[in-house]
């Protein structure tokens, strides 16, 4: 586990800041700055600047329709901002598609996991970047040297699950870790996820935690979008919140009581300050 | 390695690409009912003569399924082929050699495969809607251009087609064959195949996943349109003539042979091998109402029944299993 940033300078008095600054002692992975998305007339994100250092988790929290999956979307690929500019590892990058971002490192686990449900496991562990072996001039695909490498990833994910098997006759534990193994297929640099306990079990939801912690012993980038906030100061180092699509402020969450940074949140959250644990 | 093994490697996927038994458990009982009950069915000339029924409808499944399995539909295949047929008459009436000809109607199939793609996928309109209206405008052009009138084909080598045989066989079976065992072999092995299924079971998924979904739709109604090409020129083979009204209604039988094979309607699922048994059986019950003297108004009545029929198993099966 990395140890909790500490750099007061990147903060307001309290562990709480406006604004989306580098994280102490980290260099920065991802560098957002000054991103504005509009949806026709609808503005959805306002010149958000936010910093994702390497190996750092980050959530991100908000109300429903503060701006958290735009977010992550324009971080995805999937949008790309109206305005402003995204840094990855201090190369400016512009996202035209999901693919764009994955070849970057950037992986994605979508609330609805993003999976075919009539394919098996290896086939959606694969998809979009099959492994093919050449046969003459044609290319096949290699089906077999897939579900080998699928069958270790969900192996190594502590599954015991056939990879032939349908995504849709699985249970949502499983697809869920379905859906990590595709992210961490290939290695990524940083993995977004959006909602990720939305449909877990306690138990499961503790194990996808424990995988979260693991993840950043490894040094991949984490952003945690959640309406459950305990998961949030569970795993994040640092915590965003969004409010009408602004960075309404950050803190550290292990520079409070759970109780302490669970009012923060909501303060920020809301907007209204909260005194002996009443919101005004 | 074992028969079944075998099988599996080389004719499906796993998972979604597996033949249901229930449907040869069907084709074996309508085949046993049928011996039993017409002296006529299990002669050679009865059975050759559903295969050749069965060919012109089968070249135009092939298309049909990869198009259903992506979880789209074609309703222009009729009209593909009668215009497809329509123009290699005319062109070698006017001189051209067969060849050439035969590669026009193709390239027309893929034209008409590729407009309807393209309409579908990157205008994001409903694909029943746009193929019924490519339905009608490519049937009305083929009446107008043809004023109504059929044209007798007097080219040897295309009729020769409709009846030459090789070592007993007709050639028009030996091309079905080889068509579906192409199709056998590339969908389960390529990218091609996999994205078919990807992108019926969840289009939205295989986008995020990276898959071109926009192009492979495209191709996939292109590659149904030059299927449908080839049968329309193969039925021209078999009747002898070219009609603007050829293969009118057709979309039936061959939607109802890709429904019964077990493709939904809802993308996803389906195999190729499944469209040849949902074919056989369709046309065996065809033979065998034609055989037990049964009016072919009422074969129409029977048609459409087991359309519904395999919609709605498909609709309960998929219900079923989406509740898990």
């Amino acid at each position: 586990m990395s140890t909790p940033p500490t750099d007061e300078a990147a903060t307001e008095p309290g562990g709480v800041s406006q604004s989306g600054a580098a994280p102490g002692g980290r260099t920065p992975l991802i560098e957002l700055s000054g991103i504005t998305k509009t949806f026709g007339g609808n503005l959805a994100l306002e010149h958000v600047d936010l910093t994702i250092g390497s190996s750092e988790s980050v959530g991100i929290i908000g109300d429903n329709g503060a701006g958290k999956s735009t977010l992550v979307k324009i971080l995805s690929g999937v949008y790309r901002p109206t305005s402003g500019e995204m840094n990855l590892a201090g190369k400016k990058v512009d996202f035209h598609s999901p693919l764009d971002a994955r070849k970057n490192g950037i992986e994605m686990i979508y609330q609805d996991l993003a999976l075919c449900g009539d394919l098996d496991i290896a086939a959606n562990i694969f998809l979009g970047r099959e492994l093919k072996r050449r046969v003459g001039p044609f290319k096949f695909l290699d089906r077999d040297r897939m579900a080998e490498i699928a069958q270790n990833d969900v192996a190594n994910l502590g599954l015991d699950l056939d990879v032939h098997r349908e995504v849709g006759k699985l249970s949502g534990g499983e697809r869920q870790m379905v859906a990590v193994a595709r992210a961490l297929q290939f290695k990524p640099r940083a993995l977004l996820m959006d909602e990720p306990t939305a449909a877990l079990s306690t138990e499961k939801i503790k194990k996808l935690l424990e995988l979260i912690g693991e993840l950043k012993t490894r040094g991949v980038s984490i952003l945690l979008v959640s309406h459950r906030f305990t998961d949030i100061l569970h795993v994040c180092d640092r915590v965003v919140v969004i409010r009408g699509g602004k960075v309404a402020g950050e803190m550290l969450p292990r520079e409070h009581s759970t109780a302490d940074a669970m009012a923060r949140m909501t303060e920020l959250m809301t907007g209204d300050l909260l005194e002996n644990g009443a919101v005004h | 390695m074992s028969p079944a093994v075998m099988w599996k490697r080389f004719f499906a996927d796993k998972g979604p690409a597996s033949v249901n038994p229930g449907l040869i458990v069907a084709l074996v009982v309508v085949f046993v009912v049928l011996c039993f009950t017409s002296p006529y069915f299990l002669t050679s000339t009865n059975l050759l003569n559903i295969a050749k029924a069965l060919v012109v409808a089968g070249i135009a499944a092939a298309g049909e399924t990869i198009v259903i399995i992506a979880g789209g539909f074609d309703l222009s295949i009729g009209s593909t082929m009668a215009a497809s047929g329509m123009l290699s008459a005319y062109m070698l009436d006017s001189g051209f050699p067969i060849s050439i000809a035969f590669a026009c109607s193709i390239l027309l199939g893929v034209l008409i495969g590729a407009t309807n793609g393209t309409i579908i996928s990157y205008f994001r309109v409903n694909p029943l809607i746009t193929t019924l209206a490519m339905l009608a405008i490519i049937r009305g052009l083929a009446f107008v251009i043809s004023d109504g009138r059929e044209i007798v084909i007097t080219n040897q080598t295309w009729l020769a087609l409709g009846t030459g045989k090789f070592l007993g066989i007709p050639l028009i079976v030996l091309l079905l064959v080889a068509l579906y065992l192409a199709f056998m072999f590339i969908i389960p092995r390529t990218t091609f195949g996999r994205y078919i299924y990807a992108i019926g079971s969840n289009a939205r998924a295989a986008r995020l996943a990276g898959v071109a979904v926009n192009r492979w739709l495209l191709t996939i109604y292109i590659t149904c349109g030059a299927t449908a090409a080839l049968a329309g020129l193969m039925l021209a083979a078999r009747t002898g003539n070219a009609r603007p009204a050829a293969a009118m209604g057709f979309e039936l039988d061959v939607i109802t042979a890709v429904i019964l094979g077990g493709a939904s309607l809802k993308g996803g699922r389906g195999t190729i091998v499944g469209t040849a048994v949902g074919l056989m059986l369709l046309f065996m019950i065809n033979n065998g109402l034609t055989l037990a003297q049964v009016p072919s108004f009422w074969q129409q009545v029977v048609k459409g029944m087991i359309l519904l029929a395999a919609v709605l198993y498909d609709e309960i099966r998929r219900g079923r299993t989406d509740d898990t």
